[in-house]
């Protein structure tokens, strides 16, 4: 990291005082904590992936093949924690949003700096709890992420550890909520008003309401989980006179909202990185920042859609329905004014583009497909089978995963200074797109066709997409390998960017220094227009 | 519509009809997205025209997909609305879900770890745990109800062919979760009276001889649990 301090003052060479890695663990400053953020969630999703890939192994071949049920079983509820709580949960408010909140709207950090540190200390904790309770004696958790009541209360293995470090993330993630909002409320540069703030801005700030209003609930929930196992309280446990179906409730009532949680924040990406590679002003501005808010909102009231099966009343199921398919329609107005923004556009096919333009695609299979769920009949069959696997991996990997990318890959030069391969990191969305469908389409065959999920084994007649899926696992695994690897070139020894503007973005972080000096701005930038005025298209010829 | 059409083929449809109009607008998205990203690549287009807004798309795509959603709820609703509701005559049974299997228990008492049934009659389900949250799944009859251990949940099937079709336990119940099947027979009405009547006389034969696995009442349930 040291060998990119090449421009004087950039938060890179800026140590506080503090030598070598206390200069970053106990840095306050937005962007070293961003930068810590990426660090520790890229290893713990290397280790979700390492189990996920341990998964499709096994299933590769009906029976017992490379370990036993108990294992099996451990090995998604390990996958979906690390994945859920530690990588598509905090992935990017916790490494984008605080780096370049700040930024987007000329501030020089985050409202609360320290707060900010805590939240990441907090989420280091969870997250080593989470990976100590893997290997503690007893054996890590088999209750799946959901820790659904009765089984998560007799279950012998490490589940009390499981529910602290979600417990423990959770307010990583609240005060990662807290601080944006009050960021964006206080802090923003003169003149820019909230609508002409950058839409991953507002997906932020859409994002921290959620965080804040709704991550409380799991806590207390999981605390009640614990509880009922030291004490026998009878909350939830049936054979003490609980509901178990309570417990559902409270945990889908957190747990949906956080699936805008995940997938809010990359569609800001989206709305960021479209604009820039078409050169031209966004399409539906306002339709794009209210859609968030309508997604958060109605995001809110939809949770049992997950509990059609577990016997509610007609009227309940008639209405999560019906909101179901309402929420659905914000996000597509944010598609169909993206694919707009290409009309008449100056498009290159950079790879932030390819990554944005691979969301674009994917989610809408996963969008899709969740309908597909909401409708009740069609719920009732395939509720609990492959078919949702392979739904919200399309939204969370499809999504949120090409996402991320997008935005590695698109603020990658400013972050650091250096500038990666771009063939190599096309051969990586490539061969990515191709291994993602190659593993995730057949499971929505396999799940119409009955594959229940949480299956050590299964029947035969499912075993042809199993061992396709399990070969697209490898694909994948190739191409996260060849963009990590690309990535990881291009820091140690790819080109030098020292122009502020390498792509031509008109947001405010593209008016820093790259990287940005420390504190951001030796002048607090005055903002006059839209974040995407692209005012010099108009200069020859007049617009409609 | 559905009037005529089984539960199955009615689930079949709604799947099909959602299916066929997210098809429809995935290809539909994905090629005008590529379309544009190829007529105006910066090599053809160097100069890119801004449009910020128009308000009639913007209703467009945001009313269209209301009426298109309102239709893909109506036809999940539908089918819903039936399988919620057991007509009065159907037989009934009781399913026990205990980790890891499944336990029958018919009307008399008789109890078979195989569901046997009879053709084209409506036969009601009252899902009971013994232990942890279960569900109670047919694939081929296109539906699954949770088996909760506190809370008796209804659902009901009427098969219209007869073989024999996989149970399934849908909900995560453990170790041997993935070995959790059963299996429904289905058989011509004539063949399961004579199937039951038979199974029937052997039961009351055996309770005079071993009066141990007596009664329906709750305490039957008990011991059903331990039955092997």
């Amino acid at each position: 990291m040291d060998a990119t301090t090449h421009t004087n003052g950039s938060y890179l060479s800026k140590t506080g005082g503090k030598g070598g890695i206390r200069s970053w663990i106990f840095s306050t400053d937005h962007k070293r904590i961003g930068l810590l953020y990426f660090a520790s969630l890229a290893v713990f999703f290397s280790v979700g992936v390492v189990f996920g890939l341990l998964m499709r192994l096994e299933l590769i071949a009906p029976g017992p093949t490379i370990t036993d049920a108990q294992t099996y079983n451990s090995f998604f509820t390990v996958h979906g924690v690390i994945m859920i709580f530690l990588f598509v949960v905090p992935g990017l408010p916790a490494i984008f949003g605080n780096f370049f909140l700040p930024l987007m709207i000329g501030a020089k950090d985050v409202a609360f700096p320290r707060l900010n540190l805590l939240s990441w200390w907090l989420y280091l904790a969870g997250g080593l709890i989470a990976l100590a309770s893997v290997v503690m004696p007893g054996g890590a958790a088999d209750t799946g992420w959901t820790f659904y009541i009765p089984y998560s209360v007799r279950s012998n293995t490490n589940v009390i550890p499981a529910l602290i470090a979600a417990f423990i993330l959770g307010f990583s993630s609240i005060l990662t909520g807290v601080n944006f909002i009050t960021t964006v409320h206080r802090m923003r540069a003169p003149g820019q008003t909230f609508f002409k703030m950058p839409l991953f801005v507002w997906a932020l700030y859409s994002t921290g309401w959620i965080q804040l209003l709704a991550t409380p609930i799991i806590g207390i929930t999981l605390v009640m989980v614990g509880v009922e196992r030291l004490l026998s309280v009878g909350i939830f446990d049936p054979s003490l006179g609980g509901d178990p179906v309570l417990y559902q409730h409270l945990f889908w009532i957190y747990s949906h909202p956080a699936v805008y949680i995940m997938i809010l924040p990359a569609m800001g990406v989206i709305s960021e990185v479209i604009p820039v590679f078409a050169r031209r002003t966004i399409f539906g501005y306002n339709f794009i920042a209210y859609s968030s808010l309508a997604i958060a909102i109605f995001g809110s009231l939809v949770w049992a859609h997950h509990m059609f099966t577990a016997g509610m009343s007609g009227v309940a199921a008639i209405a999560f329905s019906a909101f179901t398919f309402l929420v659905a329609i914000p996000s597509a107005v944010k598609v169909f004014n993206w694919v707009a923004t290409l009309y008449k556009g100056s498009i290159t096919l950079e790879p932030p583009m390819l990554f944005a333009l691979g969301f674009i695609f994917h989610f809408l299979i996963g969008g899709f497909t969740g309908l597909v769920q909401g409708a009740l009949s069609v719920n009732l069959h395939i509720h609990d089978t492959y078919f949702i696997v392979g739904h919200f991996h399309y939204v969370m990997f499809g999504g949120m995963g090409f996402g991320f990318l997008a935005a590695t890959h698109f603020w990658f030069p400013k972050m650091f200074g250096k500038m990666y391969n771009h063939k190599r990191a096309a051969v990586g969305f490539w061969t990515l797109v191709v291994g993602f469908n190659t593993l995730y389409f057949p499971m929505f065959v396999m799940g119409w066709l009955g594959m229940p999920r949480r299956y050590y084994d299964y029947l035969p007649e499912f075993h042809t997409y199993h061992f396709i899926s399990t070969v697209g696992s490898w694909i994948v695994a190739l191409a996260l390998l060849i963009i990590l690897v690309n990535l990881i070139l291009g820091l140690a020894k790819g080109e030098r960017v020292r122009e502020k503007n390498p792509w031509g973005g008109e947001t405010l972080e593209w008016r820093a220094d790259t990287p940005p000096i420390h504190e951001n701005w030796e002048e607090i930038p005055v903002v006059t227009g839209g974040p995407y005025d692209y005012k010099r298209n108009d200069e020859n010829e007049s617009t409609t | 519509m559905f009037e005529e059409m089984t539960y199955p083929e009615s689930v079949n449809n709604a799947f099909l009809f959602i299916a066929s109009i997210a098809a429809v607008i995935i290809v539909g998205v994905t090629a005008v997205m590529i379309y544009f990203v190829v007529k105006y690549h910066r090599s053809r287009n160097k100069k890119a025209v801004n449009i910020p807004k128009h308000y009639g798309l913007e209703i467009f795509w945001t009313v269209a997909p209301v009426f298109l959603a309102a239709a893909m709820f109506w036809y999940g609703y539908v089918g819903y609305a039936d399988i919620t509701d057991p007509p009065d005559d159907a037989m009934r049974v009781t399913v026990y879900g205990q980790m890891w299997k499944w336990t029958f228990e018919y009307e008399n008492g008789l109890r078979k770890d195989t569901l046997y049934v009879p053709l084209n009659r409506a036969v009601a389900l009252d899902l009971k745990s013994l232990d942890v949250n279960h569900s109670f799944y047919i694939p081929t009859f296109r539906f699954k109800m949770d088996v909760l251990p506190n809370k008796d949940n209804e659902t009901w099937f009427k098969a219209e062919d007869v073989g024999e079709f996989d149970i399934a336990c849908a909900e995560y119940c453990g170790l041997e979760h993935s070995y959790m099947y059963s299996k429904v027979v289905v058989m011509p009405e004539a063949a399961y009276k004579a199937w039951f009547e038979e199974e029937t006389a052997k039961m009351n034969a055996s309770d005079t001889t071993a009066s141990d696995t007596t009664a329906s009442d709750t305490t039957a349930v008990e011991k059903g649990a331990s039955v092997e």
